[in-house]
């Protein structure tokens, strides 16, 4: 692999969202397009590939000869104009396949263009002698100047403000603010520093503010915009596991219907109805499964392409495969299931106290507080309408890790503090004795928001005579996104388990675990226990996905069948995972998993029309063979087909065109619904098998309509 | 009346085979999962020199199958061609070497293609010591793959499949003898006949002489019918009077014949644990059971001409004693099962009903099909039903747990393939190369035009099936016919035990994945009726262009 691809000049990173794919659309235009390129793939080395195919491209030769042949050896029964017109229709009959592979391809290729823009060789400082001990940050360090495409893995480079990060390595000092939208789409800058979760940086992005110092971890060409390039391209594209199976069956069908064809001659010698050789290919590139063998590899590279258009980058199709397989979803609480953040829900005043006092004294005992939950605080304030007021000579009190607290000094003396019970329950203490009965109160409001999960906050004011008293106590809780519930009782009918990964106490864990309808949590969560968790659950047979960024995640995201490493994790979580999420979206894991379904549905779906489209081919040629034989056969002409010739071609071309017809849906993709195995296979039983025996009884008398006007049919 | 006869009759069947098939399947279930031997198993393990708690992996049970089949044809072999010499030949001579090879394959494979006449080739101890015994071992090797398949499916990645001794000694011991003295023993009720008087000549009424051959065949006609194996002691077989010679006999034959295949389903169940899976298996075997006996009943009590109208039915080649129907439940019964037994002549069938004979077989055998290849052909195609179901709801597939991968599929595609490439490559060649097509015309086919060929192709497609029966009009007693089809049973035989041994040996590597929501439930009339369409759609893809240059061309033209 080379890295002096000509950049497109005109390519500017803040465009890069718009040259992605076209999202599911599919255009008449975009066949017109790929045409060069499936013309070029109708090369036979490069259809060896396609067994299926194959066969029909050596009939279409066989035909062309024949019909080029036949004025000088005399006709064996067919006329040259049919068999012009059936080599014509089989040649176009492989173009459509190697258009359809070509049209999904041609899909990835914009993204991989603006994606191959950022792999130009650059020039790149290296360190000479790095001394991680001594001089960390390569301040004194000799340096020189490379192409980014000599740096080998394990080079030290320092890159500053301006310049692209010659290769993907991990920050070892500094921090800065790095331009990513080459890779994801998204041109809002995000900030990369050494050490933690965040250390990873892409070679080919652009390092905005700052100076860094980067460990390359990539050996050259093997970098992730390499891989990505070639994903997205399908240039190393291997069939998947279910891919070959499904080739297996294929090639096997195709040698049964080989045969079926090639002992029809010698049988039919017998009976002195010889069918002649065009029409026998005929029959046979009718019966093998032409249509899901033209899609087959169309399909996958549309997968992937999908998966590519959520932002999502799977190192191996297998991986795809595996996510519509998956039993168990490990999913993070935060981000995932709770928005991240506690918020506050209710204000519970202690006996005595009006809520209004309560309110009041929490917002303005929060406006100090500049935490989502202290703003949260003020907003539910607001909802109860409350809104702090400026005072003059106010003193605000930050949150410290000593005191817990935080709040107002008001310059007459009276104070407000807000934060953990404990700490506010001392604070009251300093000024005089609290009564037993207002701090069994306070307790009992205390446990019973533990208890359901939430985290509570005391509030207490001084009032101006220096006379403490406790309030009440403000309920924070993890709120769980909406329409959850729904999504993981989706997931569970169709056989997914979820289990929510915490690191909070097993109280609050269970609390939200029922609230978000998920069926298992793993609470106080380590590494290690997450690790044992996916390992316990693969015992059991069951196909494991997980999310997850850290370094300390590394072994759990190799350990899972589908491991999505956020794209803002660590280079060793990117490694281990088998996808990287671009976005960092945790939730998009259940999108991966219904990607991976309709990959498997739409192959089976396509390969069940296939397979049932071959009984009305058989009534359309099978009566046209032998007919002037056995006029009796007359009756299986249930199509009331024009005349043998024009039944065969009319058979040929439809089963040509289905190949065109179907390529937006081997494309998009067969819908999905969250649904019961039964529906889901009720439903595509009907749509594609019973459907896929109806269909080509209309397609074919239909184009048999507009054959019988031509003359000599 | 003749309908609410039938009804009667179909009724007393499906409460016989309840009755019998019940107790049966769990003695069956018992006898595959046991660990105690009887006293005269283990005499038997020590003469074979055999350890019987050994569990062997598939390649060795492959083996041992494979061992037990060469050897069984070539000792039948010899056996027919040393004839003179053995005791109560009935001074028979040695059966001609082609002939004999022929016999040889077509017992050992559980086929009983007879290209002779029984009672004037063969004499006694051919019959018993060679030609029953095969019957015995051929039907027992077809119930210790079945087996050995449902313990791979069932195995928690052991990778093994059983003890292929163990397989073929309990069969014998445990199911097969007793139920065959047992069902011997009625038979003889019902006036077969049991007996070593060679040929009497008796005196007739009109004065002349007749030869009428006698023979052990009470013993025989048990295993014939109960191994699905279906060769007959008499040419006719069991349209002969002294092998079966009133109604009741008839309808026990029936019962005999499918009594193993249908209780099969139910080992099934019992032995994966979940005894709806056997239930839906059962299900569809009887729904395409049914979907093919009404559509021979239908062409044969329609007919065609003024002869049948009078007779009721097409009642040429029938046995008056039996009618249309009963005729047509047996034809339907020897077909579905690998029996070949016919109790009338299939080539005297109106085109279409024959053709449904002819179609029978081409489904693969499998509704309920021979004992044990039955139920393995039919959870192969299962698998293939599975597979494409599997990918339908979005999961790579699996059945029962097991996952159906590449390699398992490599062995369903190639146990698919096999059958219809043995039948329509043997029938191709046959037509293909010139001298043999000259040979078969003008020699063996007796009717021209496409009931000729109809004969061929039934000729292979039984062959190739390890069917037995045949439409008699064939004369298939030639060096081409003798070899090419002794060619086709064998390969029709073992090539696809290979391929369902291997696939055992490929899930009993496997751990069983758990079942539950979201997986494709399999024992659901949807999956019935799924694995049904499977079987009908695949044959009839394979057979059609056949079918229409024969029974088709046949009985559409008017």
């Amino acid at each position: 692999m080379t890295t002096t691809t000509a950049p497109a000049p005109e390519e500017r990173p803040e465009e890069h969202v718009d040259t992605r794919a076209p999202k599911g659309a599919f255009s008449a235009s975009q066949l017109v397009q790929n045409l060069p390129d499936a013309i070029r793939k109708l090369a036979p080395r490069d259809m060896v590939k396609n067994p299926v195919m194959l066969i029909v491209e050596v009939g279409a030769a066989l035909t062309t000869v024949l019909a080029i042949a036949l004025p000088f050896l005399g006709s064996d029964g067919t006329t040259i104009g049919f068999t012009w017109a059936i080599a014509v229709w089989l040649w176009l009959t492989v173009l459509f396949a190697t258009l359809a592979e070509a049209v999904a391809e041609g899909r990835g290729r914009a993204q991989a263009a603006s994606l191959r823009a950022t792999r130009t060789t650059t020039m790149a400082t290296r360190v000479t002698g790095y001394d991680a001990a001594a001089d960390p940050a390569a301040k004194s360090a000799a340096l020189e100047s490379v192409a980014s495409a000599d740096l080998r893995q394990g080079d030290v480079v320092v890159v500053v403000e301006g310049e692209v990060i010659p290769g993907d390595g991990d920050i070892i000092a500094g921090i800065a603010s790095v331009d990513e939208s080459a890779i994801t789409g998204e041109s809002a800058p995000v900030v990369r520093e050494s050490g933690g979760d965040r250390s990873a940086v892409t070679g080919g992005t652009r390092v905005l503010s700052d100076r860094i110092v980067v460990r390359i971890t990539s050996k050259p060409g093997e970098t992730f915009v390499d891989r990505m390039i070639a994903l997205v391209e399908g240039a190393v594209r291997q069939k998947t596991p279910n891919e070959l199976a499904l080739s297996v069956l294929l090639a096997s069908l195709t040698i049964v219907f080989l045969i079926v064809v090639l002992v029809l001659g010698p049988i039919a010698g017998f009976q002195r109805s010889t069918p002649g050789v065009a029409v026998l290919i005929a029959l046979l590139v009718c019966l093998i499964p032409t249509t899901i063998g033209a899609l087959l590899s169309a399909i996958g590279i549309a997968g992937m392409d999908r998966l590519v258009q959520r932002n999502v980058l799977a190192t191996s199709g297998r991986a795809v495969e595996a996510a519509g397989d998956v039993t168990t979803l490990l999913l993070d609480k935060t981000g995932t299931i709770t928005y991240g953040n506690r918020r506050a829900v209710a204000f519970l005043p202690l006996p005595g106290i009006d809520e209004t006092r309560l309110t009041e004294a929490a917002a303005l005992s929060s406006i100090a507080d500049p935490t989502p939950e202290g703003a949260s605080v003020v907003e539910l304030a607001g909802e109860r309408g409350f809104t702090p007021t400026e005072a003059p000579g106010r003193t605000v009190v930050p949150f410290t890790a000593q005191t817990r607290m935080s709040g107002i000094d008001e310059s007459d003396g009276r104070a407000l503090r807000k934060g953990a019970s404990a700490s506010v329950l001392a604070w009251v203490h300093e000024h005089g004795a609290v009564a037993p009965a207002v701090a069994a109160a306070l307790e009992e409001r205390v446990r019973a928001i533990s208890e359901q999960g939430g985290t509570p906050l005391a509030v207490a004011e001084l009032d101006a005579g220096g006379t403490a008293r406790l309030l009440g106590v403000i309920h924070l809780k993890d709120v769980v996104k909406a329409g959850l519930a729904e999504r993981f009782a989706a997931l569970r009918s169709m056989g997914i388990r979820t289990i929510m990964v915490t690191g909070d106490n097993p109280i609050t864990a269970k609390a939200i675990a029922a609230e978000a309808g998920v069926d298992d949590v793993l609470a106080e969560a380590t590494p290690e226990e997450k690790l044992a968790l996916i390992r316990r659950e693969q015992e059991g047979g069951r196909l494991v996905a997980m999310t997850g960024d850290g370094t300390n995640d590394a072994p759990a995201l190799a350990q899972a069948d589908v491991g999505v490493a956020m794209n803002t994790g660590t280079s060793a979580a990117k490694e281990a995972g088998n996808m990287v999420d671009l976005d960092s979206d945790p939730t998009k894991l259940i999108d991966i998993v219904t990607i991976g379904k309709q990959l498997l549905i739409t192959r089976g779906a396509l390969t069940t029309f296939s397979i049932a489209n071959d009984v009305a081919k058989y009534f359309a040629i099978v009566p046209a063979m032998f007919v002037g034989v056995f006029p009796g056969l007359r009756a299986l002409n249930v199509m009331g087909l024009h005349s043998p010739d024009s039944a065969i071609l009319s058979a040929v071309i439809f089963n040509a065109l289905v190949i065109v017809a179907l390529i937006p849906l081997a494309l998009r993709g067969v819908r999905y619904r969250p649904s019961s195995a039964s529906a889901l296979l009720g439903r595509n039983l009907l749509l594609y098998g019973v459907g896929g025996v109806i269909a080509p009884f209309i397609g074919i008398k239909l184009i048999d309509l507009v054959v019988s006007l031509i003359p000599g049919f | 009346m003749a309908g609410l006869l039938f009804a009667l009759t179909l009724l007393t069947l499906v409460v016989a085979l309840v009755v019998f098939g019940w107790p049966l399947s769990t003695w069956m279930a018992r006898t595959y999962t046991s660990d105690t031997d009887w006293r005269v198993e283990r005499g038997v393990y020590r003469l074979l020199g055999v350890d019987a708690r050994a569990e062997q992996r598939w390649p060795n049970y492959l083996r041992g199958i494979l061992a037990i089949s060469v050897l069984g044809v070539l000792f039948l072999y010899a056996l027919q061609r040393l004839q003179p010499l053995l005791p109560f030949s009935l001074g028979l001579p040695a059966v001609p070497p082609g002939l004999a090879f022929n016999t040889a394959i077509s017992f050992v494979t559980n086929t009983n293609w007879q290209s002779y006449s029984p009672e004037v080739t063969v004499g006694y101890t051919v019959q018993v010591a060679g030609l029953a015994a095969q019957n015995f071992l051929s039907a027992a090797i077809g119930i210790a793959v079945a087996i050995a398949l449902v313990r791979g499916i069932a195995a928690k990645s052991t990778g093994t499949v059983g003890n292929v001794w163990v397989d073929l000694v309990r069969t014998i011991t445990r199911v097969l003898l007793p139920l065959s003295l047992a069902a011997a023993v009625v038979l003889l009720a019902t006036g077969v006949i049991q007996n070593l008087s060679g040929f009497p000549v008796v005196h007739t009424l009109t004065g002349g002489t007749a030869t009428i051959p006698g023979g052990p065949v009470a013993s025989q006609e048990a295993i014939k019918e109960l191994g699905t194996n279906g060769g007959g002691f008499f040419n006719a077989n069991s349209a002969h009077p002294f092998e079966n010679p009133t109604g009741f006999s008839d309808l026990l034959e029936i019962v005999l014949l499918l009594l193993i295949p249908f209780a099969l389903t139910r080992v099934f169940g019992l032995m994966v644990g979940d005894r709806r899976q056997g239930r839906a298996v059962l299900a569809t075997m009887v729904l395409l059971f049914a979907i093919v006996l009404g559509a021979m009943a239908a062409f044969e009590t329609a007919g065609g001409g003024t002869a049948t109208t009078a007779a009721g039915g097409a009642m040429e080649g029938k046995e008056q004693r039996f009618g249309v129907l009963t005729s047509v439940l047996f034809a339907t019964s020897t077909t579905l099962t690998s029996t070949g037994a016919v109790n009338s002549m299939h080539d005297s069938f109106t085109p279409l009903g024959g053709m449904v004979a002819i179609i029978d077989m081409m489904l693969g055998e499998l509704a309920p099909g021979g004992v044990g290849s039955g139920l393995y052909g039919f959870l192969i195609v299962a698998i293939l039903a599975v597979f494409l179901a599997g990918l339908m709801i979005g999961r790579t597939p699996s059945y029962l747990g097991k996952q159906v991968g590449g390699r398992e599929i490599t062995f369903v595609s190639l146990y698919i393939l096999t059958t219809p490439a043995v039948v329509l490559i043997g029938l191709g060649l046959t037509f293909a190369i010139p001298a043999v097509a000259a040979d078969v015309s003008s020699t063996s086919i007796a009717n021209p035009g496409p009931h000729g060929f109809s004969e061929v192709l039934y000729a292979f497609t039984s062959a190739g099936n390890n069917n037995g029966s045949a439409f008699a009009g064939l004369s298939a007693n030639t060096p081409w016919l003798n070899a090419s089809l002794g060619a086709a049973m064998w390969l029709g035989r073992y090539l696809p035990i290979v391929f369902v041994l291997a696939l055992a040996g490929s899930f009993a590597n496997q751990e069983p994945r758990p079942t539950g929501a979201g997986m494709l439930a399999t024992h659901r009339p949807q999956f019935v009726l799924l694995t049904a369409g499977t079987v009908l759609v695949v044959s009839a893809l394979t057979y059609f262009p056949v079918l229409a240059l024969g029974p088709l061309a046949e009985g559409l033209a008017s």
